[in-house]
């Protein structure tokens, strides 16, 4: 895969993706633009955008993984999953409110997230190596936001746009991998105080554990690895789940407790 | 409905379960037929199949998921009859090409009662005092209406769709698994096909059996110590043929495997 965007197109990409989040204004998908985009020029402009909030001194406090579910890559046409960073302000307290008025048309998934105590490099990462450098696990619920119309994306557009990244919530009880059975955890999650969707932890490519494992692989094809200390959520145990101001979330993960959020 | 129409659709039921061959929805035939009428079908349908030699190890709950209440356009769920000649156990092979028409994979938690409950006024409470243990479990279901043109009435009436069912290979007590976020893992021929947890089936498959008890508890029926109560599926139906195998994992709990000949 080669760039087919020229420096100054890349820069310019950035500015107008990240404007849109941070403005909390919808888009078109970037392709519409560039029909001819590749993966390689949308993480361009991925690390662009993280390098811009670092410049502006936000902190990256983790790395996500998306379209992680068999089914979402099948609807997608793709057969890896995608990344994307978290930066500080994404960070929301359990129990803690998330502001619609900052994003667009926010939804909600149910993840497990890992904690890594020794560095993760590509290629080649596989899940022996994965469970053997994690500090531990910890339920999290993410909120995704596409910044384009009506959540409407191609994969290159929604790599561009940092895998839809936009708000998180950690919270529950933390484990050692090896006191939980990953592959049968399960969630569920519970929207103003009702059943919404279930799921158990192999919805993640089959076990969470291999969604790390791919993130190594995939940031290796860029000469980056995943360094000790690296928060990570892993991909949607359940199916995204549309939230408006009012709502409250709760999700149960089996043994580690719940986590939950309000939006206004 | 008149007592003698209901022992003829029972009947027809019960002649379609032994030959395998599908039978009209009895809702498509013009007459009037109410779930109170449909559960006396069932119970003609069992009548016959009991005079036959089988005899009754369980209770089964169905329509348990709001996907299927919301296809069916009920919000309560039904149930029917387990007999000793529908179960198996984890590894052995299930006969479907012999036994079902148009046979489909549930998940589900089974509940091992050691003690009798009668409704009405059943809690939750009673309920996991009474479960000696909990274990994994395929139910398969079958229709003996054709192509699973099923109205809430048919199903009730053909012994809630029940075919065959498979227990697993570990038995755990109630005390020791939370039932609610228990999650579970559905393969097919080795690929993951479908998960869930324990709060697709009402909220809790407790729920499903509270539930259980207090409904039959107006007929008059108990669920008995001893007694396989199959409290609900926590997946999308599967439809499986010879050839295919399955296996089951629920956290906490255990798993269950079949092949289906």
């Amino acid at each position: 895969m080669s760039k087919t965007l020229s420096r100054e197109q890349m820069l310019a990409l950035a500015e107008h993706v990240e404007n849109a989040e941070l403005q909390a204004h919808d888009i078109t998908k970037v392709t519409n633009d560039y029909p001819d985009m590749t993966f390689e020029d949308a993480y361009d402009v991925q690390w662009e955008i993280r390098r811009r909030k670092e410049e502006r001194g936000n902190k990256i406090v983790g790395m996500k993984m998306g379209l992680t579910s068999w089914a979402k890559m099948a609807q997608m046409g793709v057969e890896t999953p995608i990344y994307g960073f978290l930066a500080d302000y994404f960070s929301v307290p359990d129990g803690g409110v998330v502001n619609t008025k900052e994003l667009i048309h926010p939804k909600i998934e149910a993840e497990i997230a890992f904690v890594t105590k020794a560095p993760l490099k590509g290629p080649g990462c596989h899940i022996g190596q994965v469970l053997a450098a994690t500090d531990f696990v910890i339920p999290a619920v993410e909120v995704i936001d596409s910044r384009y119309e009506n959540f409407k994306f191609d994969l290159v557009s929604v790599v561009a746009d940092n895998a839809s990244s936009t708000r998180f919530i950690t919270g529950g009880q933390m484990a050692d991998v090896a006191d939980v059975d990953l592959k049968t955890l399960g969630v569920v999650v519970e929207k103003n105080g009702e059943v919404v969707d279930v799921g158990a932890g192999a919805a993640v490519l089959g076990h969470p554990a291999s969604s790390v494992a791919m993130l190594a692989n995939l940031l290796a094809e860029r000469g980056e690895h995943i360094p000790a200390g690296t928060f990570i959520m892993t991909g949607g145990i359940t199916a995204a789940i549309a939230v408006e101001p009012g709502d409250n979330i709760t999700v149960r993960y089996q043994g580690l407790g719940t986590v939950s959020a309000r939006f206004e | 409905m008149k007592k003698t129409r209901i022992q003829a659709l029972g009947d027809e039921l019960y002649q379609a379960m032994l030959s395998r061959e599908a039978v009209e929805p009895l809702t498509s035939r013009g007459e009037d037929i109410s779930i109170d009428d449909a559960y006396h079908i069932s119970l003609r349908m069992l009548e016959r199949r009991l005079a036959d030699g089988a005899s009754i190890i369980g209770k089964k709950i169905g329509v348990t998921s709001k996907a299927v209440q919301n296809m069916l356009n009920v919000h309560q769920p039904d149930f029917g009859y387990l007999t000793d000649d529908m179960v198996f156990n984890s590894g052995e092979v299930m006969p479907i090409s012999d036994r079902l028409i148009a046979p489909r994979a549930e998940g589900e938690i089974a509940f091992i009662l050691k003690k009798d409950l009668i409704g009405p006024g059943i809690t939750n409470a009673d309920v996991l005092a009474a479960t000696e243990c909990v274990m994994p479990c395929f139910e398969i279901v079958d229709s003996r209406i054709r192509d699973w043109k099923i109205a809430i009435q048919d199903t009730v009436a053909d012994n809630a769709s029940c075919g065959l069912f498979v227990l697993g290979d570990q038995a755990v007590s109630p005390r020791k698994v939370d039932l609610v976020t228990c999650g579970m893992v559905v393969e097919k021929n080795g690929s993951v096909l479908s998960a869930g947890a324990g709060a697709a089936a009402l909220g809790s498959p407790v729920n499903c059996v509270t539930w259980l008890a207090n409904t039959l508890g107006e007929f008059g029926i108990a669920l008995k110590a001893g007694e396989v109560i199959l409290s609900g599926s926590l997946v999308p139906l599967e439809p499986v043929k010879a050839g295919d195998s399955m296996r089951v994992d629920i956290g906490g709990i255990g798993s269950a495997s079949v092949r289906f000949a």
